[in-house]
C-alpha cells in the first residue's frame, strides 16, 4: 500500500487487522512524512526510536490476535502532555530541558490502547494563544494556503502543531487540549475534526495546567469516526484527577448511525455577530439545511449571556493561570536565570520568570495576579464567576426545552496570515474564540467539523455543542453533518 | 479603573516577574486595554447569583490519609537546575 500516512485511523486499523500492512510500515511512512515537513514546524521533538519500538510491539500483538482499539496507529502528542523521558515543555523556555519522570494519564491510556507516539507537537506557549505564534519553537505553519498565494497562514492555536500535522498527513491523528477553543479553532482552520469532551471526561493528570476549571484534552483527527475511536481511548475515570468523572465510557463508534431524525438542533441568535464574513454566515445556513434535510428539527434559541463569555473568560483563565504558573520558580525543574553577585531568592524568581515566560504568558499571569489581588477579587474574579453561572444556566435552559445539540460557526473567520495580528491589540486575537469559549465556561462537549471552503479555498468549520456527558449523541450528529457536507478538500503539498 | 505605571510595577512584583522600568508604560497600556474589555461584565445583573465553584457539580472524593507514593528522591531531583546532596539548592534565604 502507498501513502499509508494518508489513511484515517479507522482505515489503518482495518488494514492492520486484515494483514494488508504493518504498524512498522505505517510508522515509517509517517516518520518520512514528518522529516519532509520541517517547513511546517509541527513536530518539535521527534521520537522515531520510541515509535518504531512501539510499532514492532503492536505488530506482535496484532499477530497474536490481541489488538486493542488503537493498536499500531501512529499519532502525535501535543507538547503540553508530559511524556516520560521525552521533552515536555509546553512550548515554553521556562521548561527547557524538562524530561518528566512520569507519563500523563491520557498519553498512557493511548499507549495502553496500542497507539504509537511519533513525537511532540508545537503549540502556543502554555496553550495561551490562538495562532501558535507564542511558541518558543517558533510558528507552526498551516499546510493550507490562499489559492496560489504563498504567504504562510496560521494553523490556529493553541493546538496548532497538532492541527497542521493531521491536516498534512504527518500522523493519523493527534492529541490536543482546549481551554477556550484550542482544539476546535485549529481544527476549523485546517479542515480537520476536533472534539473537546465534557469537563471531567479526560483526566488532566500529567497535562501542564493552564486554567484548571476549563482545560480538557481531546482528539484531533481526519474524520468524525476517528474522533469517536480516539476519544474513547483517551477517556475514563482517573483517581489522580479529583475532577475526573466516574462514568462508564460508551462505545462511541457503535453510536455513529448517522440517523438524526427527530433530533432538535438549536440555532442561537446571539451567535450572529456584527461584521461576520458573509461566507461564515452562508456556511452556517448551509449547515442548518443539511441537518434539516437529514431529518432534524431546527429551532431558534437564545443564549442571552453569550456576549459576556469572552470577558468572563479573560478574568477566570488568567486568574487560574497566575496560580498554576506560580510553580515555575527556577527551583524544581526547567530554566533558572543566571544570577548576579548578591542576588537573593526573590531576584532569582523574578529574573527566571522574566526570561522563561514569553510576552503573552507574562501578560496573562499579571492580569490574573491583578484580578485576584486584594481589593479587586470581588469586583473582577467573583463577578466573572457569577457571570459564568449565568452562561451555564443559558445552556441548561435550552437543553431543558428539549434541544439535543446547538449548531454555530466554529470561528469568526478562516485562517489568517502569520504575523497579520502582530500589531492588533490583544483583545483582537482573543475574539478568535468568541464561538468556542462559552462551551468551556459551561463545561460542555463541543466538536468542530469541516464543512466547506471560502472563496480563497481555505477550510471553514461548523461547531456542534452537545449536552453534558452525551458525546456519543454529539458525535453522531457531527457524523451526519460530516456526511452531508462531504468535505474532501486537501491542501496541496508545497512543503 | 485605569492602571498607571506604579500599579503595573506593583502587579509585576506580586507576580514575581522582573519588568524593566522602560517597559512599564506599554505594560500599563496593555492592562488597560484588557481591563477595558473586562469592564463589560459590569453590565450584567448578578444579584443573587452564586459564583461558580465547579462546572460539573460533584462531591470531591475522599480517601484514607495514607502514604501511597514516595521513596524516589532521585526522580524528584532529576530535573532540578541545582540539586546538591539530595536537596534543591537555592540562593541564601536567611541572613
Amino acid at each position: 500500500m502507498s501513502d499509508l500516512n494518508k489513511l484515517t485511523l479507522a482505515e489503518a486499523r482495518d488494514a492492520l487487522r486484515k494483514g494488508d500492512t504493518t504498524s512498522v510500515e505505517l510508522t515509517e511512512s509517517c516518520l518520512a512524512a514528518i522529516d519532509a515537513a520541517d517547513a511546517l514546524n509541527a513536530f518539535v521533538h521527534k521520537t522515531p526510536d520510541i515509535a518504531l519500538e512501539r510499532a514492532a510491539a503492536a505488530d506482535t500483538r496484532i499477530k497474536s490476535g490481541d489488538a486493542p482499539s488503537m493498536c499500531g496507529l501512529p499519532i502525535g502528542i501535543k507538547d503540553l502532555f508530559c511524556t516520560k523521558g521525552v521533552p515536555s515543555q509546553a512550548a515554553s523556555r521556562i521548561l527547557e530541558g524538562f524530561k518528566p519522570e512520569y507519563e500523563s494519564t491520557v498519553s498512557q491510556k493511548l499507549a495502553d490502547a496500542g497507539a504509537v507516539m511519533l513525537g511532540k507537537l508545537n503549540m502556543d506557549e502554555f496553550a495561551m494563544g490562538s495562532s501558535n505564534e507564542t511558541s518558543v519553537y517558533g510558528n507552526a505553519v498551516n499546510p493550507w494556503r490562499r489559492g496560489n498565494d504563498d504567504a504562510p497562514l496560521t494553523p490556529g492555536g493553541s493546538s496548532g502543531g497538532s492541527a497542521a500535522a493531521v491536516a498534512a498527513d504527518l500522523c493519523l491523528a493527534a492529541t490536543g487540549t482546549d481551554t477556550g477553543g484550542s482544539i476546535r479553532q485549529p481544527a476549523a482552520f485546517t479542515g480537520t475534526v476536533g472534539i473537546k469532551p465534557t469537563y471531567g471526561r479526560c483526566s488532566r493528570w500529567g497535562i501542564v495546567a493552564f486554567a484548571s476549571s476549563l482545560d480538557q484534552a481531546g482528539p484531533m483527527t481526519k474524520s468524525v469516526r476517528d474522533a469517536a475511536i480516539m476519544l474513547e481511548a483517551m477517556m475514563g475515570h482517573d483517581p489522580k484527577d479529583s475532577t475526573s468523572a466516574e462514568l462508564a465510557v460508551p462505545d462511541f463508534e457503535a453510536m455513529l448511525t448517522g440517523d438524526i431524525r427527530g433530533k432538535k438542533i438549536g440555532i442561537p441568535r446571539e451567535y450572529h455577530m456584527e461584521g461576520m464574513p458573509a461566507e461564515i454566515d452562508a456556511l452556517w445556513a448551509e449547515g442548518r439545511k443539511m441537518l434539516a434535510d437529514a431529518g432534524a428539527e431546527i429551532v431558534d434559541i437564545s443564549l442571552p449571556h453569550t456576549k459576556y463569555a469572552l470577558p468572563a473568560y479573560y478574568v477566570i483563565a488568567p486568574a487560574e493561570a497566575s496560580s498554576n504558573l506560580a510553580r515555575y520558580d527556577g527551583v524544581r525543574y526547567g530554566h533558572r536565570a543566571t544570577l548576579a553577585q548578591g542576588d537573593g531568592i526573590t531576584e532569582m524568581y523574578e529574573k527566571t520568570r522574566a526570561e522563561g515566560f514569553g510576552h503573552e504568558v507574562q501578560r496573562r499571569v499579571m492580569v490574573g495576579t491583578y484580578v485576584l489581588s486584594a481589593g479587586f477579587y470581588d469586583a473582577y474574579y467573583n463577578r466573572a464567576r457569577r457571570v459564568r453561572t449565568l452562561i451555564k444556566r443559558d445552556f441548561e435552559t435550552v437543553f431543558a426545552q428539549g434541544v439535543d445539540a446547538i449548531l454555530t460557526p466554529a470561528t469568526p473567520s478562516a485562517a489568517f496570515g502569520l504575523g497579520e495580528m502582530t500589531d492588533a491589540d490583544p483583545v483582537q486575537m482573543y475574539l478568535n474564540d468568541v464561538f468556542t469559549v462559552t462551551v468551556n465556561l459551561a463545561g460542555l462537549p463541543g466538536i468542530s467539523v469541516p464543512a466547506g471552503v471560502d472563496a480563497q479555498g481555505l477550510p471553514l468549520g461548523l461547531q456542534l455543542i452537545g449536552r453534558p456527558w452525551e458525546e456519543g449523541d454529539l458525535l453522531n450528529t457531527a457524523y451526519a453533518l460530516e456526511t452531508a457536507a462531504g468535505f474532501v478538500a486537501k491542501p496541496g503539498n508545497w512543503w | 479603573m485605569s492602571i498607571d505605571q506604579n500599579t503595573a510595577a506593583k502587579v509585576a512584583k506580586l507576580a514575581r516577574i522582573k519588568v524593566e522600568e522602560d517597559a512599564l508604560p506599554a505594560l500599563a497600556s496593555e492592562f488597560n486595554t484588557i481591563l477595558g474589555f473586562i469592564e463589560q461584565l459590569n453590565e450584567v445583573d448578578v444579584e443573587g447569583v452564586e459564583p461558580m465553584v465547579s462546572v460539573t457539580p460533584m462531591r470531591l472524593k475522599r480517601r484514607d490519609d495514607v502514604v501511597t507514593d514516595g521513596d524516589q528522591q532521585d526522580k524528584v531531583l532529576s530535573n532540578a537546575p541545582d540539586a546538591r546532596e539530595g536537596f534543591f539548592a537555592v540562593p541564601k534565604v536567611v541572613e
